[in-house]
């Protein structure tokens, strides 16, 4: 059964179509990852999958129910977690506040937001650090800030929009780790950059150029397909 | 409990017992300055309420607070409402139009909302003035003795008049201390330090903007009302727009965002005015001259400064 499922989904700028009919379903605990070159329109079909844009045409069933018309607060409400692709956090809050401010939408009772944050802190990693002010953080933490507000939200479709990007080596293994953890109990919707990331922690690839679904298949299928390798990964990635 | 919930109750407890303790050692004139301060700070307070914590510009404040003052005067003019009565409609009456004005000017944001408040306030001017016959426009009427008795007590007497401006402002502190607290004051925040984010973690932020409008016109409101009472006169230059002015700087100077800003910025500019005019006619010159230091050492204002460089803790 699909979790996420959105037909004909259509975003026009203009005259410039960013996104033009794009049919994605996305089952119950799958990890799906979205890839495609720059300005292939991956941001905007994730704003409209989460309500930040608001759609020219086509619907979004998220959860069984039509969320089409829904402001992005209510989806997030009914269980979708959304981490910004350009930080944004609160930076003049301590981390702690910053994740309990995701939690405590969900979760209510002073032990159980402690539980919940330092829970999603201690699986990012950022647990010594939950007194610091967020905006002191280093780049690469203050990524793992904004995963760890998605986790602690405990939603049912986790939306990560490249959230490995200006992470080190070791922390991208670390994130790998996550989400093969998250894997079967969170349904995520990735969007990256990292093929490496990709190959290792999705379930399926959806393959977005020039607003339009290239491919869809497993990560094997992916790197094998020859049009995916003319649009995007380059005749050495793929083979990397 | 908390450390910093210890240090914060204590600090706030202890600026009101000193608060009730100098109505008995300060002389007559400044006895009756210090009630004026407590409750237009409490006006602050909601202003603060608004600025400081959702970080929501307002230019039309003066509308609330004159709300309160016509709500209460009006209900005792025209309908010889009692005294408690008064005081209940005039809140009232704030929190009304706190909700009218916050469902159209919520719609804009930024600048444009500084400037919708700020009309909608030079319109509730314009309305009080051209309503002159009950209002009495400019020239304002005055709320008889026989009226200001509020529970047997006697408003216009100094001693009951300061230990009800206590009580108001005991009231406001209470409400401040308890919002930003809360859960909800600590979204408030989050709407304040970054919208979209607070938005994306699934918080119906227009709905939280809607309820700090008409939290801060009410205690705004409530502010007026009680102004009108204590000090006997209900005029239209209390709607006017420096009576807007007038709690945003209150509230930079002592602190945006801090519980005790409001008092200490109140204060701190009421004796500013009040010293420097007894030195010279110039007064607003040396009043600027310190406003513009304080702006450029400590931006924060008093109590942010505080805040940034011993009391990490303070709310």
């Amino acid at each position: 059964m699909s979790l996420l499922s959105a037909q004909g989904l259509t975003k026009e700028f203009n005259g410039l179509m960013a996104v033009e009919d794009v049919t994605l379903e996305i089952p119950e605990g799958q990890v799906r990852a979205l890839i495609g070159p720059n300005g292939a329109g991956k941001t905007t079909l994730v704003g409209m999958l989460s309500g930040r844009t608001a759609p020219s045409a086509g619907t979004v069933i998220f959860d069984d129910r039509d969320v089409t018309a829904w402001p992005a607060h209510k989806r997030i409400a009914a269980g979708m977690g959304y981490t910004f692709q350009i930080t944004s956090i609160f930076s003049n809050l301590s981390v702690w506040e910053n994740v309990a401010l995701a939690a405590r939408r969900t979760v209510s009772g002073r032990s159980d937001v402690e539980n919940a944050v330092n829970s999603s802190l201690e699986r990012v990693g950022l647990i010594d650090h939950r007194s610091e002010e967020a905006g002191d953080l280093s780049y690469g933490h203050q990524r793992l800030l904004e995963i760890a507000m998605g986790l602690a939200q405990a939603p049912k479709l986790l939306i990560l929009d490249e959230p490995t990007q200006g992470l080190a080596d070791g922390e991208v293994a670390a994130f790998n780790q996550l989400i093969l953890e998250l894997a079967g109990t969170t349904t995520v919707l990735l969007i990256e950059h990292n093929m490496d990331v990709v190959m290792q922690v999705s379930d399926f690839v959806t393959v977005l150029d020039a607003g339009k679904i290239l491919f869809e298949g497993i990560p094997d299928d992916v790197k094998a397909n020859v049009a995916v390798q003319a649009a995007y990964l380059g005749g050495g990635h793929a083979a990397a | 409990m908390s450390g910093d919930m210890r240090k914060s109750l204590l600090l706030h407890g202890g600026v009101l017992v000193a608060l009730f303790t100098l109505q008995f050692v300060l002389p007559a004139y400044h006895h009756g300055n210090l009630a004026r301060i407590m409750v237009l700070a409490s006006y602050a307070a909601g202003y603060n309420l608004l600025f400081g914590y959702t970080g929501l510009l307002s230019l039309g404040h003066a509308l609330f607070f004159a709300a309160g003052l016509y709500g209460m005067g009006l209900a005792m003019s025209q309908f010889g409402a009692g005294t408690g009565l008064a005081l209940g409609g005039g809140v009232f009456l704030g929190a009304l139009i706190g909700g009218l004005v916050a469902v159209l000017a919520l719609r804009t944001e930024g600048v444009a909302f500084m400037i919708v408040t700020l009309m909608f306030a030079q319109a509730g001017y314009l309305t009080i003035l051209y309503f002159g016959a009950y209002t009495r426009g400019d020239e304002g009427f005055v709320i008889a003795q026989a009226d200001r008795v509020f529970l047997g007590q006697d408003l216009s007497d100094p001693r009951n008049r300061y230990f009800f401006a206590f009580t108001i402002c005991c009231v406001s502190f209470v409400m401040c201390l308890s919002v930003v607290k809360s859960q909800f004051g600590k979204v408030l925040v989050a709407i304040r330090e970054n919208e979209e984010r607070a938005r994306m973690l699934g918080y119906d932020v227009a709905k939280y903007k809607l309820v700090a409008v008409v939290l801060s016109a009410t205690l705004s409101a409530l502010s007026g009302a009680a102004y009108g009472l204590l000090f006997g006169y209900v005029g239209a230059s209390f709607a006017s727009v420096q009576y807007s002015i007038f709690p945003l700087l209150w509230v930079l100077l002592g602190g945006a965002g801090t519980v005790l800003g409001p008092l200490v910025g109140t204060a701190f500019m009421f004796y500013l005015i009040d010293l420097s005019s007894g030195l010279t006619t110039a007064y607003m010159l040396i009043a600027g001259v310190v406003l513009v230091c304080l702006t450029l050492f400590a931006p924060q204002g008093l109590l942010g400064e505080l805040r940034r460089r011993f009391w990490r803790w303070l709310p």
